[in-house]
């Protein structure tokens, strides 16, 4: 049953990424997104990452993509045609991809993932005890200085939001 | 039964579409799109890996990333607008003031 729902979310996922890169309208584009982030919420659910899951729909499918859609609607910009690629763009995509089926080839035939896919071990990221307890245990340090970067970005848009010239 | 090796090439395909279109778009808006997009599809991995692992760092390093993407994503949007302001536009092919 959830391999059904496993491959329903993920051509769901990657069908919105297409229309993403795709669409013309930057507006459709922003919707598509919002496809994507909520499929992959699903797909974090099938992987028992409940917390993340909830974290996924609300900062990313929510704050995000509504100070997305925020400034897209803000600047208006029109619909535009693709860049024309030129060599660069094509020897850099290439490189990547290379790179990037290197890299997966390289994960799916090391042996020791081979051996961890037969026996599934017990999920840990399920209960929001363990999170709380490992963000504020282990990982504290990480932690303030995630809301240090946090109080510093919210300083540097206003810096960056105030008119300047008009002075 | 679903391997890690499907959700590995869920991802890499995910942040494949999203090089793509940081590449091929030339609307600044769209390109920062695809980079969240590239930037969830990290996510889907760390929290496949953990998952398969049994352990609770790739979750953890999840919810900070998510953090930081929350962050960039302010910092990022205020500088489009501020580039807007001052050019009015959001072509990535006229905004080449550092290159000449």
């Amino acid at each position: 049953m959830t391999d059904i729902f496993f491959y329903i979310f993920s051509m769901l996922a990657l069908a919105c990424a297409f229309g993403v890169v795709f669409s013309r309208n930057t507006v459709n584009g922003a919707m598509f997104l919002i496809g994507t982030f909520l499929s992959m919420a699903s797909l974090f659910v099938l992987l028992e990452a409940y917390f993340l899951a909830v974290i996924q729909v609300l900062v990313y499918a929510g704050a995000v993509m509504v100070l997305f859609l925020f400034i897209i609607m803000l600047l208006d910009v029109k619909e535009t045609a693709a860049r024309k690629a030129n060599v660069y763009t094509w020897a850099a995509s290439l490189i990547g991809f290379g790179i990037l089926i290197v890299g997966v080839v390289a994960i799916n035939s090391a042996d020791s993932i081979k051996t961890q896919a037969e026996t599934l071990p017990e999920a840990q990221g399920v209960s929001l005890k363990n999170f709380g307890y490992e963000l504020f245990t282990t990982y504290l340090l990480p932690m303030q200085v995630t809301g240090f970067l946090l109080l510093i970005a919210m300083v540097g848009v206003i810096a960056l939001s105030k008119r300047l010239d008009s002075q | 039964m679903i391997a890690l090796e499907h959700y590995i090439a869920v991802s890499s395909l995910l942040f494949s579409i999203g090089f793509l279109g940081v590449l091929f778009r030339k609307n600044t808006l769209v390109m920062y799109m695809c980079l969240e997009l590239m930037l969830n599809a990290c996510n889907l991995g760390l929290i496949a890996f953990s998952r398969f692992h049994g352990g609770m760092s790739g979750n953890l390093f999840v919810f900070f990333i998510i953090t930081v993407a929350a962050a960039e994503v302010a910092v990022g949007l205020a500088i489009i607008v501020a580039l807007f302001r001052k050019r009015q536009t959001v072509e990535v092919e006229e905004l080449n003031a550092l290159k000449d």
